[in-house]
């Protein structure tokens, strides 16, 4: 279904943790490292997720499945997640 | 012997773009079996083959375009019969939220959602291929009402546009005695549908719980209210959007 072809890019864990930072409204950037439990955070809701797996697909060009977001528990896991489907 | 119902097709000849899966093909049987031609069309000949198959009686036409495509569509709507029914159906949806939004991928699902169906129908008028009488149908959604869904906006913007265009058209044909409706279902199970995995099969599963009805609607339910707004049991419907949705809308 998708027919752009958008340049894959590399991944940077700091550039991540930034881009998911981003997604959440009420929460301190600096609350958010490699091991938050980011489905814990106060500011988490159905709209972050969507939020989150919008931004992957848009700067990384991976649609993650609702499994992969429900699996990952900590911002690494999501990060290893998406590099798995670069 | 028996009165023909004015629920029946028979003797109409029916135009179904986006027959190839779903709401369309669906469609396309649905209309086969009330005794209606159908003329199909889709880009996925394929997929057009198998609808064929599936087709009651005799005299069924593929006709395979790319509606993005003006030269497709000009070759299309030349080589129709004349018409009695439209089903303006093809369409596609993508996921996005606001901040991430593609221009490209917008512009894809307004082509596709909302400016196809529109000159399609505008190549239909000009070269007269729709019989007095005629009734063409859009597939919308209740999207295009009221509904807000997170991430919907491209499909969402696209079938409002599509909405306004239907009351419109319904309007300005209505001296030709061309009637304009839409089906504006919720969401039908179809591939379409399954594509995005963005929802795990539990939140799908938690979704269809808050219908009234308790289940997401299935292809045949709004291929029959096409079927009633295509035959002459609506021959005073025009401008209308018919809600097919289990109920979500009471809530």
């Amino acid at each position: 279904m998708n027919f752009f072809i958008k340049q894959h890019r590399t991944m940077d864990i700091q550039v991540f943790l930034q881009q998911i930072a981003d997604q959440f409204d009420d929460t301190d950037p600096s609350l958010i490292a490699s091991n938050t439990e980011f489905k814990k955070l106060d500011d988490y809701s159905s709209l972050t997720a969507l939020n989150i797996i919008s931004m992957i697909d848009d700067e990384y060009d991976v649609i993650l499945k609702g499994e992969d977001l429900r699996n990952s528990i900590t911002i690494e896991d999501l990060y290893n997640a998406v590099k798995a489907k670069l | 012997m028996i009165a023909s119902s004015p629920f029946g097709l028979e003797n109409k000849v029916v135009l179904v773009t986006g027959a190839s899966s779903g709401i369309g093909r669906a469609a396309a049987v649905e209309i086969s079996k009330l005794g209606g031609t159908v003329v199909i069309s889709g880009r996925n000949e394929v997929e057009l083959a198998r609808t064929l198959d599936l087709l009651s009686g005799v005299g069924h036409r593929v006709l395979a375009c790319d509606l993005q495509d003006r030269d497709e569509v000009a070759e299309l709507v030349d080589a129709l019969p004349a018409l009695d029914g439209v089903v303006n159906n093809a369409g596609i949806s993508k996921f996005a939220t606001l901040g991430h939004l593609n221009e490209d991928q917008f512009q894809e699902v307004l082509q596709i959602n909302t400016l196809s169906p529109i000159f399609l129908l505008n190549r239909l008028i000009k070269t007269k291929r729709i019989r007095k009488g005629g009734s063409v149908v859009f597939t919308s959604s209740i999207a295009a009402l009221q509904q807000a869904t997170y991430a919907y906006s491209m499909y969402t913007t696209s079938k409002a546009g599509l909405q306004g265009f239907v009351r419109i058209a319904a309007l300005e044909l209505a001296g030709k005695r061309i009637r304009v409706n839409s089906v504006n279902p919720a969401m039908i199970e179809t591939e379409m549908v399954g594509k995005s995995g963005w929802i795990t099969p539990e939140q799908y599963e938690a979704d269809k719980q808050r219908y009234p009805l308790k289940r997401y609607g299935r292809p045949e339910e709004v291929a029959n209210a096409i079927a009633f707004l295509l035959s002459d049991a609506s021959s005073w419907i025009t401008g209308t959007s018919l809600v097919i949705d289990g109920g979500i809308g009471l809530r």
